[in-house]
């Protein structure tokens, strides 16, 4: 049992880790267009970007 | 022309010299439009970004350098043959978006807590305390509560907010059992962990919010996404306007002009705001506004309304009202108070909640009472049971059995073509019995169409003048022409018609009086065109405003379904009669003007009836208002489209019947969602007051009573 000492804190890391993997494409609007995301894949492109 | 920027006042600045514009762009149909346009921006100089969203089409552009330059991305925009506008945020649509973030992070939240509490979970309902150990046990529990305290704070919020705020107002919805239900587990599980008992409902307790909040995500998605799609049809207010100061011209926004203001207005260009004519004479279409269909002569002096069309000659107008003050000040007034009039729509769902609450509520204290008084339990553990009860019955099915069927119906409409605006838009919709209906641009297309085809030369020599104007009867000849044009010098003479000269012969398209058979029989009635070749006998083209594709057959299943049909319009008499006896409408009303449509309304209502209005105009926005339910075409005027509950696109008159189909369809599984759930608490209850439940029964019920109703919910789609 006692190798839960570690177990669980691992588990919680992991769920912080993608909790905070979510606030930050929450911050950076990734839902905010589903549709348009869903299409870009099937652009090829033509300007690449610069940066 | 002064070379001040139009749309610099859009621009926002942002940090490190950059500046901002929002565009709303119309014509986006296809992906690759995204890049089309995406591409055409960001190859402008100093350019950073440029991103469309394809979900709201609106262009986000980044740049560093003057404001001024908005005006060259939108021209540039322009030229690829969309549409582009300044967009911005409607104060309703900013905090949409806000709310719409929040839900996410809240959902995210509970998702993350219930994920992580039912690993520990788990855990707990697999094994005995004997193999687990009291310690264990204990830490398990007190790592679910550091987990699920804060959860049910940040991500219960939705929920306490809305039930706080009903009730303040003495009243009570689906959210106070819920608020009250979370609260008392969270709360109960808390004392019981410190007390060291076997059972906590942490688990329980954030699950349910994270359920809850699927339903209430997708339910205002689907709305959000229905509102802005009917707010981002063309604005009136959002165009410009050619502004004359003295000799110079400058162009204005339409909501910045001022009372006094003289305003140049083009052929085929909206009349901006309300006026009158200081100079010019021109033919003008009223009929967004009267619903009358044929073209109204002006001269110096007669007022316009806003929203009519100036069709024949270029005309300078005075501005008698701004912009937002215009529209016919009667007509907001009495939308007003329609609105105002408006009886409050109780939901289904709070009806359910207004039942639903107290019965609960009473079960739950009665079962407290019994074990305490009779059973002579610890009062920890007669609470424990009462508090079992409120969490079994807390309504998981209840609480989706409406958001999941809306968002079904609501997101398969979109598709077809039907936007629902309002939430309670659907279950309205479904108890309609009267349907009161505009003609001109509802039943009709909205625009007249060649009737009589005078074959031969004659069409195609008409077809070659008409197509130097932008009348809608010289539109409606070209259209109903295909095929080359004799390439013309033409005229266009004033209030009369177009003339031109034609193999050496002097030709007129016009007026009856001007270059019409003045002996033939005068149909004051009917829309008329005459081709006068000199030396010939003139020819008569007749026009009329055709109903639109499928009215006959929609309004033929309307009556199938038993409904009074009411035709009200503002067009001539018998303009109305002869599509009134085409219908088979024995009820109908020519004339009307925005008052008499209300007062229509009113008497229907006084008569008990609950009123399905179908408008595009000015004057039926009144009625959209004030109805039980009502519906606009997305070709409509935006006042008109604003007071609607439903939008609907495309040419056709069905999607009205479809929308109504489809609530009724709706309603049917609304009802049958909440019977499961009540099947479902009829043998939970007895258990939980019984003392039987335990954490892992109450995740059981719950989940599997939630997975049931949406997938009731999911029939939907077999009639979509």
């Amino acid at each position: 049992m006692s190798v839960l000492i570690y177990m669980i804190p691992l588990a919680l890391l992991i769920g912080i880790g993608w909790l905070c993997a979510f606030l930050w494409s929450i911050r950076g609007g990734q839902y905010e267009d589903m549709e348009g995301a869903a299409n870009r894949i099937l652009l090829d492109d033509e300007n690449p970007p610069e940066n | 022309m002064s070379s001040a920027s139009l749309y610099a006042p859009f621009v926002t600045a942002g940090e490190g010299g950059k500046n901002r514009l929002v565009l709303s762009i119309e014509g986006v149909h296809c992906p690759a439009c995204i890049q089309k346009i995406e591409s055409a921006i960001v190859t402008e100089p100093d350019v950073t970004e440029a991103r469309l969203n394809y979900t709201t089409k609106r262009l986000n552009i980044i740049w560093n350098g003057a404001a001024d330059r908005a005006d060259g991305f939108i021209a540039r925009i322009n030229g690829l043959g969309y549409k582009a506008r300044p967009f911005e945020a409607a104060k309703a649509e900013a905090t949409d978006s806000e709310y719409a973030k929040f839900l996410r992070l809240c959902l995210g939240v509970s998702g993350f807590a219930s994920g992580n509490i039912m690993l520990l979970s788990f855990a707990l309902w697999m094994t005995t305390t004997q193999q687990m150990g009291i310690m264990t046990r204990e830490l398990f529990h007190l790592i679910s509560a550091l987990i699920a305290v804060p959860t049910v704070f940040f991500s219960g919020r939705p929920f306490f907010r809305s039930a706080y705020a009903v009730l303040s107002k003495g009243r009570t919805n689906m959210d106070v059992p819920i608020s009250l239900g979370i609260l008392l587990a969270t709360g109960m599980s808390l004392f019981e962990m410190f007390r060291g008992a076997e059972h906590v409902f942490f688990d329980s307790a954030v699950m349910l919010i994270f359920f809850l909040l699927i339903g209430r995500y997708l339910d205002f998605l689907a709305l959000a996404n229905a509102r802005r799609a009917a707010g981002d049809l063309v604005s009136m207010m959002s165009g410009t306007a050619t502004v004359l100061e003295g000799d110079i011209q400058r162009p204005v926004l339409i909501r910045d002009l001022r009372e006094g203001m003289v305003v140049l207005v083009g052929v085929g260009e909206r009349i901006p705001a309300d006026a009158t004519v200081i100079d010019g004479a021109s033919d003008i279409d009223t009929s967004p506004v009267t619903g009358e269909s044929l073209p109204v002569h002006v001269k110096v002096g007669e007022a316009l309304y806003s929203g009519t069309i100036n069709m024949a000659a270029p005309l300078k107008i005075r501005i008698l009202r701004a912009a937002e003050n215009s529209l016919l000040a009667d007509v907001i007034r009495m939308m007003e108070k329609a609105e105002q009039g408006q009886a409050k729509y109780v939901r289904i769902a709070d009806r359910a909640a207004r039942m639903y609450t107290p019965v609960v509520h009473v079960l739950a204290a009665s079962t407290f009472v019994y074990w305490l008084l009779l059973a002579h339990l610890p009062w920890e553990q007669a609470l424990m049971i009462a508090v079992t009860v409120l969490i079994i019955t807390c309504p998981c099915a209840l609480g989706l059995a409406v958001p999941v069927v809306q968002m079904l119906a609501v997101g398969r409409l979109m598709k077809k073509g039907v936007m629902v605006k309002t939430g309670d838009a659907l279950e309205r919709l479904s108890g309609i019995d009267t349907v009161m209906l505009d003609k001109t641009g509802t039943l009709t297309v909205g625009e007249p169409r060649l009737l009589d085809n005078a074959a031969g030369t004659g069409l195609k020599l008409a077809a070659s003048l008409a197509a130097h104007s932008k009348h809608p009867l010289s539109r409606a000849i070209v259209h109903a022409y295909e095929g080359q044009l004799f390439p013309l010098s033409v005229n266009e003479v004033q209030g009369h018609g177009l003339e031109s000269v034609h193999e050496g012969k002097r030709v007129r398209l016009g007026s009856r009086a001007w270059c019409g058979d003045t002996s033939a029989p005068d149909s004051a009635d009917t829309l008329e065109l005459w081709l006068d070749v000199e030396g010939a006998a003139p020819i008569r083209f007749g026009f009329a405003d055709p109903l639109r594709a499928d009215t006959q057959s929609v309004i033929g299943s309307l009556k199938a379904n038993g409904f009074r049909i009411v035709l009200a319009s503002g067009d001539r008499e018998s303009a109305v009669r002869e599509v009134a006896s085409k219908l088979g409408i024995a009820e109908w009303h020519a004339g009307m003007k925005p008052a008499n449509k209300f007062a229509l309304l009113d008497t229907l209502k006084g008569q008990g009836r609950k009123v399905l209005m179908v408008g595009d105009g000015l004057n039926d926005a009144p009625v959209l208002a004030g109805a039980y339910v009502s519906a606009s075409p997305a070709s409509g005027l935006d006042i008109a489209r604003n007071a609607a509950d439903l939008v609907y696109t495309g040419d056709k008159f069905a999607p009205v019947l479809l929308a109504h189909k489809v609530a009724k369809f709706s309603q049917r599984l609304v009802v049958q969602n909440f019977a499961l759930a009540i099947l479902y608490n009829v043998f939970a209850v007895p258990m939980a007051m019984a003392g039987y439940v335990t954490p892992l029964v109450a995740a059981i019920a719950m989940s599997s009573s939630s997975v049931i109703v949406i997938a009731n919910a999911f029939r939907l789609r077999t009639i979509l």
